[in-house]
């Protein structure tokens, strides 16, 4: 049970297979989930992966967020169930108000893709325990749609609580506000990123291995909580 | 049946800002248009609904233009319009 994690294929996902297979590299068994199922089953944590989950039609995740599946995934995270959304999952929990703020289209308009070299600033999440904090890693980073921007009260509140993920280093990609490009929630079960680290988990595909502690991490602590 | 024609305007909030109307902006000035202080971009919804709006389904209407229309944390919308209505 504690090794079994949910991944959710809405219509458009692109990036399910790969979040499957970074979950079985880090040990794990990964579960597909259907967007229109409203019955979640027997899983220890979900991964709501990146893509353009209905075309990105309306704004990107506000369709998803009201998918079938999403109903328990809510709920159970608001009951402390781990939580990764990559890129569009990451949009997705800010629209289902599981995270604070909401991603904006890129200020400079244009799609990036490339090795992004981000900074840890916390390793108190379910999903970033197996870091150090203040490591650097490089993982792809590829959106038109990621910039970061929440009011200066919530900023404040997020940087002081330690709920900064991670933060771009180098230039900022996508004017995310200070260089935000990760966050989670006040009890660190529920993580939102833009990069992508299931694209970084084995030297043949990634640029690095650096994705790889994102999914060793949630299964690290889902058996320290058994 | 009667018809019921609801137009929901959605925009950004003026503290967000809004790079694709800057963009648009920057054609207008390109286009020899000059004089344009400044450009929002945001959508429109018109809605045909079948029968008359009642005051219930007018709270369910702002419901969802408050939570599926728009993200309250960066957009606002307004009920622009409502044409048949009892």
């Amino acid at each position: 049970m504690t090794s079994r994690i949910g991944v959710v294929t809405f219509p458009g996902s692109l990036d399910d297979r790969d979040a499957a297979r970074a979950i079985r590299a880090a040990g794990g068994d990964p579960i597909a989930l259907w967007h229109g199922d409203a019955d979640l089953p027997d899983v220890a944590a979900v991964i709501l992966p990146g893509g353009f989950s209905y075309g990105d039609y309306l704004r990107c995740g506000a369709i998803a967020r009201f998918a079938p599946i999403m109903e328990q995934i809510i709920a159970r995270a608001n009951d402390g169930m781990p939580v990764l959304g990559i890129c569009n999952g990451f949009q997705i929990l800010c629209e289902s108000h599981l995270l604070p703020g909401a991603l904006t289209r890129n200020d400079h308009l244009h799609f990036i893709c490339r090795d992004q070299r981000l900074r840890i600033e916390s390793t108190n999440t379910s999903w970033t325990s197996d870091f150090t904090a203040g490591q650097e890693i490089v993982i792809p980073l590829k959106n038109g749609e990621g910039g970061y921007i929440a009011d200066d009260a919530t900023l404040d509140i997020l940087e002081s609580e330690g709920r900064v993920v991670a933060t771009y280093v180098g230039p900022n990609p996508n004017g995310s506000r200070r260089a935000i490009a990760g966050i989670t929630n006040a009890r660190g079960n529920v993580v939102g990123i833009m990069p992508h680290p299931e694209h970084a988990i084995e030297a043949l595909t990634g640029p690095t291995t650096d994705g790889l502690p994102f999914f060793t991490s949630v299964l690290t602590s889902l058996l320290a909580s058994r | 049946m009667s018809e019921t024609r609801v137009v929901v305007e959605v925009m950004l909030k003026p503290e967000i800002l809004d790079p694709q109307g800057r963009a648009v902006k920057g054609a207008f000035a390109r286009l020899g248009f000059e004089g344009v202080a400044d450009i929002r971009q945001g959508k429109r919804f018109e809605l045909t609904i079948e029968g008359d709006l009642t005051a219930d389904r007018i709270v369910a209407l702002e419901t969802l233009a408050g939570t599926l229309l728009c993200n309250p944390v960066i957009e606002d919308y307004r009920i622009v319009s409502v044409e048949g209505a009892a």
